[in-house]
């Protein structure tokens, strides 16, 4: 059967797709801003936030009057408190993508510290885990929902590397401080949107299968 | 398998040993629980029930357990079967003639179609609220106070008793305890509803089935009735049939849907309206149903 309800729920999967571009897009900005030392590209991240922002209460919006007006239940309840939950994932993504841009934005009124070897494949794997979350949530897949899961122990590895590096850095040399300290910072915004990626697949889960696999241990989860 | 006629007829009805209607597969979910255990809360148990109106079946195989102060409901479309399961459980379809069953329905582990059941004394342990509100046309008092007579109280004071303990088991109390000597069809349709609670709560049933107790009330009076409903599981164990889905998830503990005769699932109400296992039942409960 027909229903008017059904073109809400694809209007509100627009509205995400739409916010889960334009942070993936940010994110994808930020690090060409930093590794390319292209500062007019970390403002445009950084004015991109109020967009996010904009889209992230404006799909708050949407699923409280859906919530109230529908009366959802089962995997439509499921799709609309999830919807919430994701675009609060993508909100905070957003956030620090303009993390990463104005750190961005003060690395590169410096001299370059090191070449960016390890963050850019940092980025790289960050990035592929935001895409895969967002693709898991756009074809209901919970193997690739569950995939990303796995994939955040790799990204976190890079970061205790990066950590580890950059602290060499500092112990040698005192006047790399700030440098490598914004770096980490940098490092840890990557490592905490790829823990917003995992938190989407722990999400998509819960959406297709109504099983809950937040908060258990990482081989029950996957 | 026992079989038990209902048939009011003067004729002997023919009975067949096996229904004579094949049978819809049987749910995962029915299955799993003909074979469970008795449950140790359990007050109701419908155990593999057929039931049919003449030739035509109604229900197929239907095993389910009702919990002991809880509110179990039932819902699915229309003909689906549900009012026709809650009237199985205290014999009302014994009016409908042609109407038999096959199976158990067991009371507290008793059968309710044993031969040696008083139908009388089960309908006064299983009362019963209909869809449109009934009262008698005599005084508020006298309508509470009719079951207890007939079944021979007769004592005054004990009388008063139970039509104010009824009265306020079913929340109309104090919006009639100044007036109770006057006509019960003075009362508007949501007290007229909640009279006919009380009498049902005068008899002291121990179960309370409610067919669709809500569709002919506005929305304050429905919710009167529902607050009435979560009080009641405390004291007596309620089973409802609703084409409200949300009344549905709003008040029950333990969900039923049925479809065409079938039990497709049954499980706790939060389960069946978030995580529901059956495609059917999502299908139905989301509206995508038809």
């Amino acid at each position: 059967m027909q229903r008017h309800f059904d073109q809400d729920l694809a209007h509100l999967k627009r509205q995400l797709l739409s916010m889960g571009s334009l942070v993936e897009s940010q994110i994808e900005q930020a690090l060409k801003a930093l590794v390319n030392r292209d500062s007019d590209r970390a403002v445009t991240v950084v004015e991109q936030d109020h967009d996010v922002n904009a889209l992230d209460v404006e799909i708050d919006d949407l699923c409280i009057q859906l919530l109230a007006l529908q009366q959802p239940t089962a995997r439509d309840l499921r799709f609309i408190t999830t919807g919430m939950k994701i675009s609060s994932e993508l909100e905070r993504m957003g956030d620090l993508a303009d993390n990463i841009a104005q750190r961005a934005l003060e690395l590169n009124g410096e001299p370059q510290l090191k070449p960016y070897i390890d963050i850019p494949r940092m980025a790289h794997w960050t990035m592929r885990m935001v895409k895969d979350c967002l693709d898991a949530f756009v074809n209901s897949d919970p193997v690739l929902a569950r995939k990303v899961c796995t994939d955040d122990d790799f990204v976190d590895e890079l970061n205790e590397q990066l950590f580890r590096e950059l602290l060499s850095f500092m112990l040698e040399d005192t006047r790399t401080i700030t440098r490598a300290i914004r770096l980490t910072f940098v490092a840890k915004a990557l490592e905490r949107i790829a823990d917003h990626a995992t938190n989407i697949g722990e999400l998509v889960v819960y959406m297709v299968e109504g099983k809950n696999i937040r908060h258990v241990a990482p081989s029950a989860n996957c | 398998m026992e079989v038990h006629s209902l048939s009011l007829s003067s004729t002997p009805p023919t009975v067949p040993s096996r229904p004579i209607v094949p049978s819809l597969p049987q749910s995962r979910v029915t299955r799993d629980q003909s074979q469970a255990a008795p449950s140790v809360d359990a007050k109701i148990q419908v155990r593999n029930l057929d039931f049919y109106y003449g030739e035509r079946q109604a229900l197929f195989h239907v095993v389910l357990t009702v919990r002991t102060h809880s509110v179990t409901s039932f819902i699915g479309p229309s003909g689906c079967g549900k009012s026709t399961l809650l009237r199985c459980l205290n014999r009302m379809n014994d009016l409908v003639e042609g109407a038999r069953a096959v199976g158990r329905v067991e009371l507290d582990g008793t059968d309710i179609y044993g031969l040696d059941i008083d139908v009388t004394d089960l309908r006064k342990r299983v009362g019963m609220v209909f869809q449109k509100s009934n009262p008698f046309p005599k005084s508020i008092y006298d309508n509470v106070a009719y079951g207890p007579r007939l079944h021979g109280t007769k004592d005054k004071r004990t009388l008063d008793e139970l039509v104010e303990h009824s009265l306020q088991g079913a929340g109309l109390w104090d919006e009639v305890k100044d007036r109770l000597t006057q006509s019960a069809l003075g009362l508007s349709g949501g007290q007229q509803q909640r009279l006919c609670i009380a009498r049902a709560l005068a008899v002291q049933p121990e179960v309370i089935l409610m067919d669709e107790p809500c569709s002919a009330l506005d929305p304050i009076a429905t919710g009167k009735i529902e607050e009435l409903i979560f009080k009641l599981k405390d004291t007596y164990t309620v089973v409802i049939v609703t084409h409200n889905m949300q009344q549905a998830a709003r008040v029950s503990n333990q969900c039923g849907f049925f479809l065409m005769g079938e039990l497709v699932e049954f499980g706790d109400t939060k389960t069946i309206f978030t995580t529901p296992r059956d495609k059917r039942t999502e299908d139905y409960i989301t509206g995508r149903f038809g």
